[in-house]
């Protein structure tokens, strides 16, 4: 049995014209260099909460009648904002189609780990010790260090708020131990909510 | 060694025609000339693979094929392409019992990405130094 003949449509767009085409290439290239190189899952909104989270803690640590309940709120603080920016860079990521932990995910994520893990070391070995008043600065220094080192992966605001972290918690070691929580506030509330608005802004999420 | 092999099948490839070499003139400029275009990454998702290793020391088949947006299939085949032309390294391991497929560039490859980038610029550069209506 014959089969009536179909009628063929025409899908082929037009060519490129050949000057267009080098210009798309190169497009894609850098594109593809940027979205491959670079770490951009940090979620603007997640940076925001953690300033948000700190500045709670801030005024919870401020009322703290004892050493304990200052440090369980800023612990508290910490395990809150780690789940919120994790959160909300898989949604970033899956709204971008692109798994978090891809390779400049994997850099990210080994290159924050180390200093958080120094932090935590020394945080028992000043509580050890009874120097409490070192760890504002210890802290606000140690994620500095570990935000710039990751964030040579990721947007350039990234490494940039972890210098400040740094300069800041330089300042707080510096200081009377009485303005600690100042420094916290001013560090993780503060330096959080203005690149996280920046971060936002620019990179979305 | 495999890159060296990869480098002759390149080589070899840029002296035959266009079925055989990756290599074609672009159309409107003379033969031979240094407009020609190198086919090998001259296609899409094969420039992606290389543009992508080439700023990252090694990525693995997961990371380009989520990255690429292209599916298993298709980026076996293009990867393979780069890998016989010399312009990659696969290295098969297993990460417990699950096989993983890394992929580096070469220098091979590194250049002929330069040398395309290269075209790119040229082709642009000798559209916009053409006068209007010589077409």
């Amino acid at each position: 049995m014959n089969l009536p003949a179909r009628k063929l449509r025409r899908t082929q767009k037009p060519p490129l014209a050949l000057h267009d085409r080098a210009m798309d290439d190169l497009r894609y290239i850098r594109e593809t260099m940027e979205r491959s190189g670079s770490f951009t899952h940090v979620s603007g909104l997640g940076v925001i909460a953690m300033g948000v989270i700190a500045l709670a803690a801030a005024i919870l640590a401020w009322g703290a009648t004892d050493l304990w309940a200052w440090l369980g709120a800023w612990l508290g603080a910490a395990g809150l904002s780690f789940a919120a920016a994790s959160f909300l860079m898989a949604r970033k990521s899956r709204a971008e189609g692109i798994p978090l932990l891809t390779g400049p995910g994997r850099k990210f994520a080994w290159n924050v780990v180390p200093p958080l893990v120094v932090g935590a070391a020394l945080t028992l070995a000043c509580l050890e010790l009874g120097a409490t008043s070192l760890l504002p600065g210890s802290w606000l220094m140690l994620y500095g260090a570990a935000v710039v080192a990751a964030g040579s992966h990721s947007v350039r605001p990234v490494p940039l708020m972890g210098v400040l972290f740094m300069t800041v918690g330089m300042a707080a070691l510096l200081a009377p131990p009485s303005w600690g929580d100042a420094f916290m506030a001013a560090g993780f509330g503060g330096l959080h909510l203005g690149f996280g608005f920046v971060i936002w802004r620019r990179h979305g999420g | 060694m495999a890159a060296e092999r990869g480098a002759a099948s390149a080589r070899r490839a840029r002296e035959g025609g266009e079925d055989q070499t990756g290599l074609s003139p672009v159309e409107g400029y003379p033969e031979g000339g240094a407009l020609e275009l190198d086919r090998v990454i001259h296609e899409r998702v094969r420039l992606g693979i290389v543009s992508a290793l080439a700023v990252n020391g090694s990525l693995t088949f997961t990371d380009l094929r989520a990255l690429l947006g292209t599916t298993d299939g298709n980026l076996s085949a293009h990867a393979r392409r780069l890998e016989d032309a010399g312009y990659v390294l696969c290295k098969k391991t297993f990460d417990g019992r699950t096989p993983r497929t890394e992929y580096r560039l070469t220098a091979v490859g590194r250049r002929e990405l330069e040398a395309y980038l290269a075209h790119m610029e040229a082709i642009i550069h000798a559209t916009r130094e053409q006068p209007e209506g010589s077409e």
